[in-house]
């Protein structure tokens, strides 16, 4: 009997989280340490199976007669998914080791529904079967809902209700998708199924591709907040503590760009491809509008937020883009984005922990008291902006280049992008860390960054550099994903016409 | 001249007929035994006999024995089983809520003496003589036996007969709360007025159906329908009028007038048993009804129960969502429920070879979620008290999440169940009726369903908002109960949870039961 290695990657915080039920009061935060850490060793242990060739898919009845298994494997996307969620898991409790206790809302709790996240975020970045994918697709809004709304500024309740229900809105015009995906496995397919292998091959009547590709794509742009539908997003991330910002932005957002290429691009290839001009112009919305609304933003932790929206329109853009640099550097900026965002709000977070309130207008000078700080936030902030040298900059690039290569001026409106990045970044750093100590600056900031803040940001900042140096370590892992979607779609990339080259 | 003697398959028809026999011997326990002992002889015959009813019901499934028993009156199939279980299941675990005497310093949920006027002196007398009502364990058990037999009819006196015998004690169990006594006879005696009505449109339908077809059984109406001589608007009409009185008792829209009031007066542990078994019960008997008589005239009723279909669960919800009573947004949470059931039964799909989905199963598999969920709701309601009994504002269950964070995680639990948020049974039950119904081609319905769904989630949320993050009320606390409570409560939370994770077995039962016998 071959071992479910998938199934207990997902279990081993799942433990945890049932674990943490017992009354142990102080020492819940090393027991959720120590099996945040037994993931991540899982995690890493998958990676060295996957890239030794070994095959991971699993297949259980869960309800055969209807066509729905158990069913989990992992392509190199699955993977760097998965590694990203189990590296930022460990750093979040870390970050938030401080947690205080707001009523019955310990941080035994935030522990136990911090792993029960990270449980349910990495079996749907798993599954291998609508249904399945779908279950857990929802079922990881309820944490995160429990997680606003228990830990965080006095309006968090309203924030994680606002959070739920858009979430909600979107999944359920998925389930229209996935119960008339049903419908039409057994009409094309004569039975049942919901099989990620059995469905991708399926030939669907056009319009019905279309429809249903529709339903998986509004789902997917409420998580991977796009303009219009991004205002939950600033919201949660201004009420919410920053450990669950990074969770939330960090991890589960990238569900929606994640679920568009390999649900959207995977299920419907025709539909994707006539949906393509529209997303693009949409991405370039959330682009520009994303960086505009940052530079307006008068509260860090929704600047972030902002920054966040941007970004996202880089990872869509990259998908529509519809070429090998387009997609893996979409793939690839996920996994950036997760640990540049990561940085930014635990180093806010750390701002936050002193002087008790996430104004832009609260800091002033702070970088010659603490300088530490300062430039944990100015290097999380270059990263943000995708300097050369970070790992931002090669994804935001391929992205770029990607756009180019199909149509010229959709790159040069998302260069726009990055130059507005150094604007909203540059212009934070230089309202809160330069010019005068204020006085709340010094009554607030009697110390520089500790050993545990320390710790917090160092896998970041190593991880963000190693990427930026040596981005192939990643590129490799993402390479197949993107070749197999491109040959499923049945695009090639763009070839310069003969002669234009080096005029 | 030769009269051949009727059969009766007594071992067929043995859970039946224990519930009523049952029954009967509580009627005479409180006839012959002292009043001291009454309580406890009632709670263990009630025990004892829907056990023995269950275990009679699983033999007789293990035998495999179908069939239409007692000269066609009564149909004993698939279907038929899961109903009758889920009927005795649920009639147990909300009869238990009956006999919890602990929340309210020793005395039940029931009038000391109903019979006694409010704010009468003789009301007092009772009161400090700590009376009770132990009639209405056997009134249950009655309702209970009129239910299965209501809901596995095949014959349209029978299904008569079974709905007033369902109906006549519930409308008796509604008027004895023991606190706003007023609330609850008023809400008795509009069920009474209301349900007779709808008895009476019923009837009414049943004698132009019996004028179209020559008969009362379901088989023969579904002949008729086949070979029409004459007459097809006699028989839309009779169905309309049946529908009438069908579509009260599982309160749809425009027929639910009576579900918040009658959910709000009666006793709780009351509408709880009403909740679930009614709708049950009446589910079943119009899935049958429509699928088995009307089954080849299905074009002719689909679009109406459609519109039925969608009415009442857009007006379940967004009138669920203005409620500020928790009795009331269950009553309303449930007229919804009956909404989305119904949708399955327009979908009238039927499984084949290759295809698992039927509209019967789904709607029992929905069913069981339902009712899971609905009587560890209603049990919770009992237990949420402040000095005057229960505390049904929605306002006083602010904070119950740190008042006691198990009680309140149960009712999170159900309240996601109830919005069919996956991982529940709920969303599962939601998944099966919605595709039930596109693969019978109403994919619109469908599409209206999910908007349903959206509002009815953001109906579920609030009371967990309230329950979790809002700061404690004052004066509000959860009661200490019995394990007559406790029970239900945990049952119905972790089946909630145990449908939504493992559906598998519990599905590939359901699914076998996918057609009824005709």
């Amino acid at each position: 009997m071959t071992v479910p290695w998938l199934t207990l990657l997902g279990l081993v915080p799942l433990v945890g989280a049932g674990a943490l039920l017992l009354p142990i009061k102080e020492l819940a935060r090393y027991l959720g340490m120590f099996f945040a850490l037994l993931t991540a060793a899982a995690g890493i242990g998958v990676a060295v199976l996957y890239t030794g060739g070994a095959s991971l898919a699993e297949k259980v009845a869960w309800m055969p007669n209807f066509g729905t298994w158990w069913a989990l494997n992992v392509d190199g996307m699955g993977l760097v998914m998965v590694l990203l969620t189990v590296a930022l898991t460990p750093v979040v409790l870390l970050a938030e080791w401080k947690l205080d206790s707001v009523g019955r809302w310990t941080p035994q709790a935030f522990v136990a529904l911090v792993l029960l996240l990270e449980s349910l975020s990495l079996y749907t970045f798993l599954a291998a079967d609508v249904l399945l994918f779908y279950l857990f697709f929802e079922a990881t809004l309820i944490p995160m809902y429990f997680l606003i709304g228990g830990f965080g500024g006095a309006q968090r309740a309203q924030a994680a209700v606002k959070f739920l229900l858009f979430s909600l809105a979107g999944g359920l015009v998925m389930l229209i998708s996935v119960i008339g995906l049903y419908v039409y496995s057994i009409r094309v397919l004569g039975t049942p199924s919901y099989l990620l292998g059995d469905l991708a091959g399926m030939a669907l009547p056009t319009d019905v591709g279309r429809w249903l590709m529709l339903g998986f794509l509004v789902a997917f742009i409420v998580k991977a907040p796009m303009v219009p539908v991004h205002t939950w997003l600033p919201t949660a991330t201004e009420q919410a503590t920053p450990g669950t910002s990074v969770l939330l932005v960090g991890i589960l957002d990238k569900i929606g760009t994640f679920g568009m290429i390999k649900f959207c691009l995977g299920l419907f290839p025709e539909a994707s491809q006539w949906v393509a001009p529209a997303m693009v112009v949409l991405a370039l919305i959330s682009i520009i509008y994303g960086a505009i609304a940052a530079i307006g933003s008068s509260d860090m932790l929704r600047l972030v937020a902002y920054t966040s929206v941007s970004h996202f329109g880089f990872m869509v853009l990259g998908i529509y883009t519809f070429t090998s640099a387009g997609i893996s550097g979409s793939i690839f900026y996920m996994v950036n984005h997760g640990f540049s965002t990561a940085a930014l709000f635990l180093v806010v977070g750390m701002l936050i922990a002193r002087r008790g309130s996430s104004k832009v207008a609260d800091f002033g000078g702070v970088e010659k008291v603490a300088p530490v700080l300062a430039g944990f936030l100015l290097f999380a902030g270059l990263s943000g902006l995708a300097l050369p040298g970070l790992s931002s900059f090669v994804s935001e690039f391929m992205v770029m280049a990607g756009a180019w290569s199909r149509q010229p001026w959709v790159g040069a409106v998302a260069a726009l992008g990055t130059v507005l990045a150094a604007v909203y970044i540059l212009l934070m750093y230089q309202r809160t860390m330069t010019g005068p100590v204020t006085e709340a600056t010094a009554k607030y900031f009697t110390a520089d960054a500790g050993p545990r803040e320390k710790w917090v940001a160092a896998p970041l900042i190593v991880v963000i550099l190693i990427l930026g140096f040596v981005p192939g370590l990643a590129l490799k892992v993402i390479e197949p994903t993107t070749q197999q979607t491109m040959s499923h779609v049945g695009v090639t990339d763009p070839v310069a016409p003969l002669g234009e080259e080096g005029k | 001249m030769n009269i051949a003697t009727p059969t009766f398959e007594w071992l067929q028809l043995a859970p039946v007929l224990t519930v009523l026999l049952v029954a009967c011997f509580g009627v005479v326990v409180e006839a012959v035994a002292p009043r001291a002992y009454r309580f406890v002889l009632q709670v263990s015959l009630v025990v004892l006999g829907l056990l023995a009813a269950l275990g009679l019901l699983a033999v007789n499934y293990a035998n495999e024995s179908v069939g239409i028993l007692a000269e066609g009156a009564v149909a004993l199939d698939r279907p038929t089983y899961l109903i009758w279980g889920a009927l005795l299941v649920f009639g147990l675990l909300s009869i238990l809520l009956f006999a919890e005497r602990k929340l309210d310093n020793g005395v039940s949920a029931f009038a000391a003496s109903a019979a006694s006027i409010p704010g009468s002196v003789s009301e007092t007398d009772s009161s400090a003589a700590r009376h009770e009502h132990t009639e209405v364990f056997p009134l249950a058990l009655f309702s209970l036996s009129g239910m299965m037999v209501f809901a596995s009819a095949t014959d349209l006196i029978t299904a008569f007969v079974a709905l007033e015998v369902m109906s006549l004690p519930l409308y008796l169990l509604s008027g004895m709360a023991r606190r706003r006594r007023l609330l609850s006879q008023e809400a008795a005696l509009k069920y009474f007025l209301l349900g007779s009505m709808s008895s009476a449109f019923f009837l009414f339908g049943m004698a132009l159906i019996y004028g179209y077809a020559g008969s009362f059984d379901y088989k023969a109406i579904d002949a008729a329908v086949f070979t029409p001589t004459y007459g097809h608007g006699l028989l839309l009409t009779g169905a309309a009028l049946m529908a009438v009185g069908l579509l009260f008792k599982i309160g749809a829209v425009p027929f639910h007038n009576w579900v918040p009031d009658v959910y709000v007066g009666a006793p709780t542990p009351v509408t709880g048993f009403m909740a679930i078994t009614t709708k049950l019960a009446a589910v079943g008997a119009t899935a049958r009804f429509f699928f088995v008589a009307l089954g080849a005239d299905r074009w002719s009723w689909q679009p109406l129960l459609a519109a039925v279909a969608l009415v009442t669960m857009i007006v379940g919800v967004v009138l669920a969502l203005t409620q500020t009573d928790i009795k009331r947004l269950l009553a309303y949470s449930s007229v919804s429920h009956a909404g989305f059931i119904l949708v399955a039964v327009v979908g009238a799909t039927v499984a084949t070879t290759s295809n698992y989905t039927s509209s019967v199963a789904s709607i029992i598999f929905y069913l069981l979620a339902y009712g899971f969920a609905t009587v560890a709701a209603f049990a919770v309601v009992t237990m949420v008290r402040d000095a005057a009994g229960e505390a049904n504002d929605i306002t006083s269950w602010a904070g119950l999440g740190q008042k006691n964070p198990v009680i309140a995680a149960a009712f999170a639990i159900v309240m996601l169940s109830f919005a069919g948020i996956p991982l529940t049974g709920g969303f599962i039950g939601k998944w099966e009726v919605f595709t039930a119904a596109w693969q019978g081609g109403y994919s619109w319905l469908v599409v209206a369903g999910v908007i349903a769904s959206l509002i009815a989630a953001y109906v579920y949320l609030k009371v967990i908002v309230s329950m979790f993050f809002a700061a404690p009320a004052e004066g509000v606390s959860v009661g200490k109960a019995g394990l007559v409570t406790l029970v239900p409560v945990g049952v119905g939370a972790i089946a909630s949870i145990y449908l939504g994770i493992f559906p598998g077995p519990v599905m590939d039962v359901v699914t076998a039961a996918s057609i009824f016998l005709r």
